[in-house]
This record gives C-alpha cells, structure tokens and sequence, in this order.
C-alpha cells in the first residue's frame, strides 16, 4: 500500500522545550488515519508542521514518496493538503461561495464571475454529500453547516489529504453523524483524512488506523480494528485509565445551598428560569442534567452573582445572597468553574501565576496596602501548579499559551484552593481528554468527600451519572425531577429532560 | 531572537527606515541631507541652548505619550489628549494669573488644578462607555473641539489681558520657571517640570505593573468578563482609567501653562501635543520607559527641525514627513518584527 503522507521521525522544539519528539506518521491512500493524544501532548503541533506552519527541527516529510519541504501553508495547498480548523476561519459577513473562493476567486474581466462560482461551489458540493446554500451567509448558518464550508474549501483548492482538527467539539449529536458520513463519503471519493481528536468513541466508529502521542512522543500506530477504547486510553495516557469513576457513598450533612422560587431573564428579556427550587448539602454532589438552553446558564450567573435575578431567594449557609455583587459571593465560600474558561475564567493575557490569584489579589499575602507582593503569588502559583499538575513551562507562561486541559486544571486548582463550601463546575470536561476527566472527576469527588458541597452543571450525560449522588432535572427554567442516579437510566432522565414528568418516564422504561 | 531585544529593535529599526526614506525624499526633492541632518543634529544638540530646549519641549510630550499609553495599556483609546491637555493648560493657568498665595502652596496648587481639569475632562467618555458603553474614541474626539473652543472663549472673555487673546501672565508663585536651570542652559525655556515627568513615567510603571489597581486595571482591559467573574468592578475601572489617562494629560498642558509659556493664548487649532502624544506611545510600545526614550527623539526632533530652514535651506514640514514616516514603520513594526524573527531563526542553524 502506497503512502501519501509520511512524517518521519519529526522532532518541533520552543526553546528548551520539546514539543514534537521523533513522532512518525504514515498516512495510507484512502484510509481515515486517527491522531490521538492528551491535550498537550503535541498534536497540534505536528499538524501544524505538516501545514508548514512550524519548521520541525528534525525529521522528513514524504508527499506521495518525495521528500518535500513545506515552508508556509501555501506550499502545503499546493501540495494538496487541506486543514479543516477547530476554530472556524471563515468571513462572517460573507456568503458561502464568497467564503470558499476567497484567494482563488474565479474572475472575468477583473470581476469576480459569482454565479460560476457557486455553479462550481454546488458541483463540488453536491459531488461528496456536503449540502448547503451558495447563497446564505456564514453568520445565518449553523455550526455545522460552517464547518461543512470549511471542508468545501479544502476540497476548492483541490486537497487530497483532508486534516480534521478536533472536528466534532463544537457539534451537536446529531452533526456528528452528518460528519461521519461526510468523512466517509470523502474516502469513497479518493480522498484521505488525518483526524485528530481525544474522542475514543469517534476513533473506533470511524477510523481505519491510529496514531498515539504522549507527552510529545510518538506511542505508535495501531489498527483500530485490531484494539478497543481501554487500550487506545491507556496507550494516551500512559496508564489504566479507570472511565467509571469510583467513589464511596456520599454523606450528606447540612443544606450548603438553598434556592427558593428563583426567576432569572436572559439578555433578551425572556423569563429562563422560572420559579426554581433547588437545594445542595454539604458532603454531596448535585448533577444537573438538561438540554443546553433550558436555565442552567442563567442559574449559575445568578448564582455566582454575574447576573441579576427577577425574584426568589439564595442563601448560603442560612445567608441571603441573592444580587450580591461577584466578589461578595466568591468571599461567602463560593467558587466556580466557569462554563467558558476563555471568556471567564482566564485572562488569557495574563501569566499562569497572575491568573491564580484573579479573585484574591487584594487579600494578604498576595498584596498589602495596594501593592502586590509578586514572591508570595509566585509561590501560591508554584504550589498549586505542582498540586494539580498544570503543565506549563513556568508560571510566567501567559495562560494563552496553554492547552486546554491545562487551563483548566489551573482554574479549579484556583477554585479548589480557596476552599469554597459551595462548589460550582459548569461543564468542567468540554473539550477535555480522558486523562483530564478522571483528573477531574476525581478532584470534585474529593471535594465532596472533604464535605463540600459540588454544584455540577453538564451536557455530558455519562458525566452526570457517573459524578452526582443526586440528578436534578432541568426543563425549561424549572426543576422537574430530582433523581438517584443509581435508580435511573439515560433512558429515563433523557424523557425527564425532554420535558415528560417522571410517571410517564417510569412507565416508558 | 528574545522578545525584549525585539522590542527594542522594533522601533529603532523604524526610525532608521524614516530616516532613509526621508534621506531619499530630501535626494528627489533637491536638498542636500547630509547637510540636512547635520542642521538637524546642531539644532537639537549643538548647543547647551537648544539641549535645554530638547527637554523643555520633550516634557509635554513625556506626559501625553504616558496618558496615551496609561489608557492603551487598558484597553481604552484616548484620542482626547489633546483637549484634556488643553483644558490642562487653562485650569494652571487661570489658578496661576487668580491666586496670590506663598509658592509651596501656589505652585502644586496650579498643577492639581490642571490634572483634575484633564481628569474630569476624560472622565465624561469615560463615564459615557461605563454606563452607555458609547465609544470612548468618538466622545474624545469630539470632546477635543470642545475643549478647544470652550478654552478660547473664557480666555477671550473672562481671562484675557487687554491685548484681548492672551491671559496674563501667571504670578511667579505659582511658576515652574528656574532661573538656574535657564542659565544652565544658556537662558533657554528650560523648567523644573521634567522632573515631574520623569516621576510621572515611574508612577505608571509602579501603578499599572506592582499595584492591585494596576492588576484590576489591566484585567479589565485584557478581558471585561473574566474581571467582572473575578469579582473586579469593571465600570468604575473604565472610568478610573480614563481619569488617570486625563491627569497625564492635563499635567501635560501644566508643563506648557507654568512651565513654558506663563500664560493661555487663544488657539486657531490644536497644537497637536497631544496627537504626537499617540505616535509616542506607539513608538515606546506602550511602557513607560519606551515613552521616555520616544519623547526625547520626537522632542529632538521637533527642536532640531527648527534650525533645518536657517542651516540648511530645508522646509522644517520635511522633519515632519520624517516623524510621519517613522510613525508609518512603527505602526507597520509588524513587517519589521517578521524580518526580525526570520534573521533570529537563520542565525540558530
């Protein structure tokens, strides 16, 4: 079998700090080629080589059995390699045949000939199964129809080898079963697909082969055929990874949390939570599981005190805090993991170390009278990021410059550290690798178990069952059902979420 | 290549090009550079007068290019320097010419007034984007006309001499004149404020970089949502950060009001202090130190263009062309920073 891509031995350093570790990847004509590994471990990275935006320090890069030098993404393009990007870069204003010509616009006469562009862009489109409208504008599209419009672009200038960078994060359930068969229509095509994700489930539904890298290593290749997901995790991490997480029974002691009556609006105006009542013990974790749009946004803004409330009560430990100011409640005993790390979490623009101490700057040690004591932020920033094992060159590091999963343990160690009684984690895994869940689940767990309470919001229904002692079901603003997840089964709270109250769920399972 | 070294290449590199180009310029246009420059140079530093008159006009400009970047820094735009330095101007001049009170008090007296002239004037954007989230670059720059025409009309009816434009000229209690530091340097305008200036680089240094203020300043500027989930009042560290970026200011228009010229004249324009004020603060990259170090150059500049025409024969409008083009390279630092990073990355193989 003849490879169209072969990546030899590619070692990418920053300064003192190896990236890319003599990794080889072969990639087969007509095969979907896998690349997993842990957030940080360098995948990133070495597509970025191939699309010749790194120079790698070492190794060779084979395009169909010549030794090539790929300088800059261009030289790549021509070389028929097409990078499908996590993070869309498309026009927003512009329409989609605007957005896929864009640098290879089709002209007469100094003009650019729009209608046989979309002619072309249809052709193309309706050739490997990628429907969408030439016409509509990418800001009145769907994610996943923009991502679709991503891969049209490749497929434009003529890729041959499609890269996929962590594609199904920002999908829905069911666009990620359009994509798969999208990805499965482009090697009927001829075409072959690199697709890199942390995504085990993805991996053994879709791919012929996989390529593991740990800590910037390559592992090795394997046929996904041939292994399952235990092995395939193990191989990422480097160890038995355990996906159910264990934990004793919870001990649930006093209420920590009281909600009563709570309204809250969204930005528009329109009443999203609506009258809910909801109540969080010390030495218990309480799940939250809802379709995304139905309050739980809202109720940890107003919660966490980021969004003012309509009506009702907060209180904690007895105290009302309903419309406190943030700081006022972070000082109560209550911390969070935001939903949107980027957005609330972090300072992107700011070092690790700074960002460790965002909510508690102006308290002794860190500061006194107005002037910040660097030393001691230093230290807390060193301590916490050993503790929860941030992988970061230094804590001068600018937060940006970080993977995700180490954003995000660094916000939890800031979180858990200050040691809240009442614990919010908004979606703490999205986007995470399995190394960082367990890392995760375990943490939460042992707040609970050090007599917290843990407040968990998610999307992920396997996350909810396996973390919470108690389901609380969210449907449109309101807490319809507070289950045991022992007594329950996806089944059951997917017909509570969809809104059917717990009688009609019982008598359908 | 480290980003520090960069950095600093950056803007020297700039300036390099803008002397080049305006060498190439000067070759088109059928003047002499070399004999250009040389003028330049005797302008700026040929004499212990003109060295005086280098750091009287550099002082202004030390503290608009601080309140530029002080704002940048943030996250805010502050086009209004100018008309913060203006109303500056007026308010030390007017606490100058109406007061007669012991120097000690006198003199800080008149400088107070001038920051918290400026600082009131840059609060109102400031108050307008905290509460209505209205662009702080469209409210200053119109607040500049404002302030311009505002300052003519109390001079020319409520300050002014009988000449009619012009305020009196301000006590000498309250004056930043020195009439040692003026022999020193050959009876130029030099006066005590560049001591003011410099303590005032090492105030924003200290603010922005050791203090929980600066902390919160700069989170909010960086990213309003994750301050605001920090706990850090984001609306009062919009204005508080126009405010300190107008105190710059108006100190600045105390440097010309007290310092410089002793009174308020009536303006047919902007004197564009406060716009060299943004090219400053982009060629110093937004530090304190960088303003120093950028205020001097165009200070020099400014003085030795001056002695151009006489030495010369050059039109002084070429040193403008030239400071134009230096601004031009450092705004487009970014081709320069790429070129730096590519000879750093040849000089490691």
């Amino acid at each position: 079998m003849e490879y169209v891509i072969e990546m030899l031995n590619i070692r990418k350093e920053f300064g003192s700090f190896v990236a890319n570790d003599n990794i080889t990847l072969q990639l087969k004509k007509g095969e979907i080629h896998a690349l997993l590994g842990e957030n940080g471990a360098g995948k990133s990275t070495l597509m970025n080589v191939l699309f010749g935006l790194y120079q790698p320090e070492a190794g060779e890069i084979r395009v169909k059995g010549k030794s090539v030098k790929i300088t800059d993404p261009n030289v790549a393009n021509d070389l028929g390699i097409g990078m499908v990007h996590q993070h869309f870069m498309l026009v927003d204003t512009f329409t989609v045949t605007e957005n896929i010509i864009l640098g290879r616009e089709i002209t007469s006469a100094g003009r650019i000939d729009i209608k046989k562009a979309e002619q072309e862009v249809r052709q193309i489109s309706e050739q490997y199964g990628l429907a969408v409208d030439p016409q509509a504008k990418i800001s009145d599209i769907s994610v996943g129809m923009q991502q679709r419009v991503e891969i049209l672009k490749t497929l434009y200038r003529g890729a041959e080898i499609l890269i996929f960078d962590e594609p199904t994060a920002v999908l829905t359930p069911q666009e990620i079963k359009e994509l798969i068969q999208i990805m499965k229509t482009l090697i009927k095509e001829g075409k072959s697909i690199i697709l890199i994700t942390h995504k085990l489930k993805e991996i053994m539904e879709v791919a012929d082969r996989c390529t593991v890298i740990r800590k910037g290593k390559g592992i090795g290749t394997v046929n996904v055929s041939e292994t399952n997901p235990n092995e395939l995790a193990s191989l990422m991490v480097g160890r038995e990874v355990v996906f159910k997480t264990e934990k004793k029974p919870a001990e649930p002691k006093q209420e920590v949390l009281v909600v009563k009556d709570l309204t809250v609006k969204d930005s528009r105006g329109v009443t999203v939570v609506n009258s809910l009542d909801l109540t969080v013990r010390a030495g218990e974790i309480v799940g939250i599981a809802g379709v995304d749009g139905n309050g739980q946004s809202e109720l940890i803004e107003a919660l966490t005190g980021l969004r003012k409330s309509d009506n009702g009560s907060i209180q904690l430990n007895g105290k009302e805090l309903i419309n406190h100011a943030p700081r006022k409640i972070t000082e109560s005993g209550v911390g969070h993991i935001p939903q949107d790390r980027h957005k609330h979490g972090l300072v992107l623009n700011y070092p690790i170390a700074e960002n460790m101490v965002l909510q508690t700057y102006y308290q002794k040690p860190f500061s006194k009278s107005g002037v910040l004591n660097f030393k001691e932020i230093y230290n807390k920033a060193r301590k916490l990021i050993s503790e929860f094992d941030v992988r970061t060159p230094s804590e001068y590091t600018l937060a940006r410059a970080l993977s995700g999963g180490n954003q995000q343990k660094a916000i939890i160690g800031r979180e858990v550290d200050r040691n809240p009684d009442l614990l919010i984690a908004a979606q703490p895994t999205r986007g995470l690798d399995v190394g960082a869940i367990e890392f995760i689940h375990k943490r939460l767990i042992e707040q609970r178990d050090h007599g917290k309470a843990v407040l968990l919001v998610s999307f992920e229904l396997d996350e909810i069952m396996n973390v919470s002692d108690r389901i609380a079901v969210i449907y449109e603003g309101k807490i319809v059902a507070v289950v045991n997840p022992k007594e329950t089964d996806e089944q059951e709270l997917g017909l509570l979420m969809a809104g059917s109250n717990r009688k009609e769920a019982g008598a359908n399972v | 290549m480290s980003k520090r070294l960069t950095g600093i290449l950056t803007p020297i590199i700039s300036v390099l090009l803008g002397i080049i180009v305006g060498t190439i310029i000067m070759l088109i246009s059928g003047y002499d550079p070399v004999a250009a420059y040389t003028a330049l140079w005797n302008g700026a530093f040929g004499e212990v007068y003109y060295v005086g008159e280098v750091i009287r006009q550099f002082t202004p400009y030390i503290l608009a290019g601080l309140a530029v970047a002080f704002a940048f820094r943030v996250g805010l735009f502050n086009i209004g320097v100018e008309g913060q330095f203006i109303v500056g101007w007026l308010a030390s001049v007017w606490v100058g010419v109406a007061f007669d009170l012991p120097k000690v008090i006198h003199l800080p007296l008149a400088i107070l007034a001038a920051i918290v002239a400026g600082a009131l004037w840059a609060f109102i954007p400031g108050f307008l984007k905290a509460r209505f989230r209205v662009h702080e670059v469209i409210v200053t720059i119109m607040l500049n006309y404002v302030a311009l025409h505002v300052t003519n009309y109390i001079i020319r009816n409520v300050l002014a001499a009988k000449s009619g434009d012009k305020t009196e000229m301000i006590h000498e209690s309250a004056s930043l004149r020195s009439e040692w530091l003026q022999s020193l340097t050959d009876y130029s305008r030099l006066h005590w404020g560049i001591i003011l200036a410099i303590a005032c680089c090492f105030i924003m240094w200290f603010l922005l970089e050791k203090t929980t203020r600066g902390f919160e300043l700069r989170a909010v500027g960086f990213n309003q949502h994750a301050a605001h989930y920090a706990g850090m009042n984001v609306n009062r560290n919009i204005i508080l950060s126009m405010v300190i970026s107008g105190a710059f200011a108006g100190l600045a228009g105390a440097m010309e009001g007290l310092g410089t010229f002793g009174y308020a004249a009536v303006k047919g324009g902007f004197t564009g202090v406060g716009f060299d004020g943004i090219a400053i603060a982009l060629l110093g990259s937004n530090t304190a130190l960088g303003v120093f170090f950028s205020a001097i150059l165009f200070g020099a500049l400014k003085v030795g263009a001056l002695n151009m025409p006489l030495e010369a024969g050059v039109p002084n409008e070429l040193v403008d062309i030239i400071i134009a083009l230096i601004v031009f390279f450092v705004a487009s630092s970014y081709i320069i920073r790429a070129f730096l990073d590519r000879i750093g990355k040849k000089g490691v193989k």
